[in-house]
């Protein structure tokens, strides 16, 4: 059996940012079922946090084929 | 039993689906510019031309059902993109951020297109223009609202924070807003094509060899390709959410440069 150990560095790389984006959607979807009215403020809000988490998970995606 | 189970009875082995597998051959002759990618660019700005010039074209207070689409679509953008996200100076940016939309929107949605099957985007350079197209249009719009000086220091030195963390800020802000930004971007519309791709391509061709395997096998292989069916609606999903948020972060960004206080 061949492969790289790389990815399986990028699969435990990859759990910070999915704790992370979970706990983002998981704030948003709480912000939002309290106050309904709040969807169009939280949202972007909550898309920018998410981006700025994947960025994370991107950067070792990038790093494990560079490598 | 064990028999029953084991691969493939000539023993040769299956060849995983890799990166090697997006290196698509000219389509016409040896010519470089024909690739399957160049091809889908090509066909999906004809589609996306002719879809709305059709739908726009006999223009009714009461809408046929082709016009409603593409106003479906149009007035989705304008008003959950544009509006909602930009503010008040929105109706400038409505043009890109529409074009940008249905052009990433089609070029993902070939990935599942029977006889297409390739989304453009998972060839990284593809997403690397768009995302520079981007880059340019949001520190245009910010160099020209609030003059080049005041708006590096903005981005630079941020207001309200206590002087010792520019040491620290500074860099990161900096690298934020001209590395990470177009970088993550284009990332991850190319990261969440490729991978989509792959996967279907893991589960179909899977099915294939495991069916080409002995009876036990065989009996096993409708499941792989049962997966498949279910994963390539769930690449739809992610198809079009990654067109919804490439999109977004452009009139995030957009809205950033044009705020005052960032």
């Amino acid at each position: 059996m061949t492969g790289t150990l790389n990815l399986v560095g990028y699969g435990l790389s990859a759990i910070g940012p999915a704790i992370a984006t979970g706990m983002i959607f998981a704030a948003y979807i709480s912000g939002v079922a309290r106050q309904p009215e709040a969807r169009s403020v939280l949202q972007p809000i909550a898309f920018l946090g998410f981006a700025l988490a994947e960025a994370l998970a991107l950067f070792g995606l990038v790093l494990a084929f560079v490598l | 039993m064990r028999s029953l189970f084991r691969l493939s009875g000539e023993g040769e082995g299956f060849v995983p689906p890799s990166s090697n597998d997006f290196e698509l051959p000219p389509v016409f002759g040896d010519n470089a510019f024909t690739t399957k990618p160049i091809l889908l660019v090509f066909l999906s700005v004809i589609l996306v031309s002719v879809f709305f010039l059709l739908s726009s074209r006999k223009a009714a207070v009461v809408p046929s059902k082709l016009q409603f689409a593409g106003e479906s679509i149009y007035s989705f953008v304008r008003n959950d993109l544009g509006r909602d996200i930009i503010g008040h100076e929105f109706m400038r940016f409505v043009p890109y951020l529409f074009t940008l939309f249905t052009f990433v929107l089609t070029n993902n949605i070939f990935g599942i297109v029977p006889f297409l099957q390739f989304p453009t985007m998972s060839r990284v350079s593809f997403p690397y223009v768009l995302a520079v197209f981007t880059f340019v249009v949001f520190h245009y719009v910010g160099i020209r609202k609030q003059g080049i000086v005041k708006y590096l220091k903005d981005i630079m030195f941020m207001p309200g924070v206590p002087k010792p963390v520019y040491i620290l800020l500074t860099p990161i802000e900096l690298a934020t807003f001209f590395l990470v930004r177009p970088l993550t971007l284009s990332l991850r519309l190319f990261a969440n094509m490729f991978a989509g791709h792959l996967l279907l391509l893991v589960f179909i061709l899977g099915g294939e060899h495991l069916f080409q395997g002995v009876l036990g096998l065989k009996l096993i292989s409708p499941f792989a390709f049962a997966f498949g069916i279910g994963l390539t609606f769930f690449e739809f999903m992610v198809q079009c959410l990654q067109a919804y948020i490439f999109t977004l972060l452009t009139a995030l960004y957009i809205a950033g440069a044009l705020a005052d206080e960032h």
